[in-house]
């Protein structure tokens, strides 16, 4: 019998929250974990684990908007986080900004079209001494030229194009 | 290059300071890190040996040893390379912690930038279990478990703060708490918890393997031993160095290659700003204190530039709990961005420093205690650079 998209969505909550347990302190690995499944944690997630932790939803929300790194809203498959603190600032960080919003054709806070890639600031990422810097998803790039944003950006499209691939070469 | 010079922890024999420790008895490895006189490398610098004695003394069930990780002061990347070169030293000290207090659970609170870095430390964990250095009756001492477990951090500046990161482990928001009650009586869960940088632990390893006296002799008296200093900025090797406190910052500058900087930014974001006729003065407890970060700015640079990027830092990170943070932040960032056009008045610029006074001793917690200092310094010390200002708005 094929179940509802509602029910199969519950039950990988589900089995998320078996995995780090049915504690409030899990909260946070739980809502990481869902985020990393669905690229976001929508209303409907957010009840489903208020249900199963026995708190408020609005608790839920309440931790969810508080991180920079948990979101409400859908991102990109490459979430691109340019470093915008001192150093990087100071090594160049404004040239690789811009080079980021013209390839993409997007504005910092933005999200293309084709749900490819979202692009934000970061504070300090803790690569002072190899700024400018940037994270894709995951991934730390250093030194970083408006030249490399070329590269950086089509090893994304090769590993999506790859479906599934994680790590992002640049050759 | 990342580690600029010759790093003292890396010739220390690993395991060695765990295995001096399992041969002293409790009070006797907190009687050594209090003799070492060593104080936090998170930034506060509070007496490591006083925090575990207080820790070891304290009732409750659970205990726990948590290493923060969380390292978001700007500038600041130390930790990122011991977590890199040195996971196991950073465990190590966790364990001996463990030993020392009667705890048995540690966790690593890793800031979510840092995921890369967990893989690696997993597998460091693993070996470490594997080689009976956590688990049960480590090294073979009848009785004494510990283990370790990493938590990932998930964007947030202010769970550095030691109560907020206790939050943030419990699944809350990382508001910071009043304090007292400290984490050492009251911490996670309501139990016993130390919280410690990732290089005090590093350091407290080689203070067990090589003696309080060894350690004290280096450094100041009221500042002892080897620091970790992050430098960046205007330098031509920037990276990870290591000096003994008490180092003039003229010689962090030489070996770094930053002479002719104008001023540097010792401490972060929230640390403060010392102009280059001052360059004397020195990395340490008693003058300039740092949890590691020396940021370098050469001759051109502007420094409400600088200013205007920490309080931008500041109103992004502020938790928004308390009403002189989360407004005063604000207020400040649009002062130095009326200095930058040369529209202050002298006396909106003298309301803007009451201001960062008020927010000094009127905030909760260290975020919004310290957010002003960078911006008060550079006021004082590059005061002439502001009024010379010529006002845009009156060029027609
Ligand atoms: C806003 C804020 C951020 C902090 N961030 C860190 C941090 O990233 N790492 C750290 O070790 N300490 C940080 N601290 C200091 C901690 O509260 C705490 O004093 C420290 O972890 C204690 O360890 P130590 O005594 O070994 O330095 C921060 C403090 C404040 C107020
Ligand atoms: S000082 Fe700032 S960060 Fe700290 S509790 Fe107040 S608002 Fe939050």
């Amino acid at each position: 019998m094929l179940s509802t998209q509602q029910e199969q969505r519950v039950a990988e909550i589900d089995a998320i929250i078996e995995r780090h347990g049915r504690s409030r302190s899990a909260l946070i690995p739980i809502l990481q974990d869902v985020q990393r499944r669905h690229d976001a944690i929508g209303d409907f997630a957010m009840q489903a684990i208020a249900d199963r932790l026995g708190i408020h939803p609005v608790e839920v929300y309440g931790v969810v908007t508080f991180y920079a790194f948990l979101n409400e809203d859908c991102r990109g498959r490459f979430v691109i986080r340019l470093c915008r603190t001192i150093s990087c600032d100071l090594a160049g960080r404004d040239a690789v900004a811009n080079q980021l919003r013209n390839d993409l054709g997007i504005e910092f806070g933005g999200t293309t079209a084709d749900g490819r890639f979202t692009l934000e600031w970061a504070n300090c990422i803790g690569m002072c001494d190899q700024g400018p810097a940037l994270l894709v998803n995951d991934q730390v790039f250093t030194h970083v030229t408006p030249e490399k944003v070329h590269d950086i950006l089509s090893a994304c499209t090769r590993a999506f194009g790859l479906h599934g691939a994680q790590e992002v070469q640049v050759r | 290059m990342t580690i600029c010079n010759d790093m003292t922890l890396a010739a220390i024999e690993p395991d060695a300071g765990l295995a001096a420790a399992l041969k002293l008895d409790r009070a006797g490895v907190i009687g050594e890190i209090r003799r070492s006189g060593m104080k936090g490398r998170g930034g506060a610098g509070f007496p490591t040996g006083v925090k575990w004695n207080l820790a070891a003394a304290a009732q409750g069930d659970r205990k726990f040893i948590v290493c923060n990780a969380d390292e978001g002061e700007p500038g600041t990347f130390k930790d990122r390379v011991i977590l890199t070169e040195w996971p196991g030293r950073v465990f190590e000290g966790m364990t001996i912690a463990g030993y020392a207090v009667g705890a048995t659970e540690g966790i690593l609170y890793l800031r979510g930038e840092y995921a890369y870095l967990r893989h690696g430390l997993e597998q460091c964990l693993a070996k470490r279990r594997e080689e009976h250095l956590l688990g049960n009756d480590i090294c073979g001492k009848t009785g004494f478990g510990f283990d370790v477990r990493i938590h990932m951090g998930a964007g947030a500046y202010v769970c550095g703060e030691e109560t907020a990161l206790i939050e943030s482990l419990e699944g809350r928001r990382g508001e910071a708490r009043n304090r007292p009650p400290f984490p050492v009586n009251t911490g996670l869960g309501g139990m016993p918890t130390i919280v410690n940088n990732v290089e005090t632990f590093a350091w407290a390893t080689a203070i067990l393997a090589r003696g309080a006296d060894w350690f004290k002799a280096i450094g100041t008296e009221q500042s002892t031993g080897p620091k970790m200093l992050s430098v960046s900025g205007d330098v031509e090797r920037p990276g990870v160095y290591e000096f003994p406190l008490g180092t003039p910052i003229r010689e962090v500058l030489r070996a770094a290659g930053g002479e002719d900087a104008k001023a540097v930014v010792v401490g972060g974001a929230s640390g403060q700003c010392v102009p280059a006729n001052r360059f004397a003065r020195t990395v340490s407890y008693e003058d300039v204190a740092t949890g590691g970060a020396v940021i370098v700015f050469g001759p051109g640079r502007n420094m409400l530039d600088v200013a205007e990027n920490f309080l931008e830092f500041f109103v992004d990170e502020s938790c928004g709990q308390c009403t002189p943070c989360r407004i005063g932040n604000v207020k400040l960032l649009e002062g130095v961005r009326r200095l930058k056009r040369g529209e202050c008045s002298t006396q909106q610029l003298r309301e803007l420093r009451a201001l960062g006074e008020t927010m000094r001793v009127a905030s909760k917690c260290g975020l919004g205690q310290s957010s002003p200092n960078a911006f008060l310094s550079i006021i004082e010390h590059f005061r002439r650079e502001i009024p010379s200002r010529v006002p845009v708005t009156v060029e027609a």
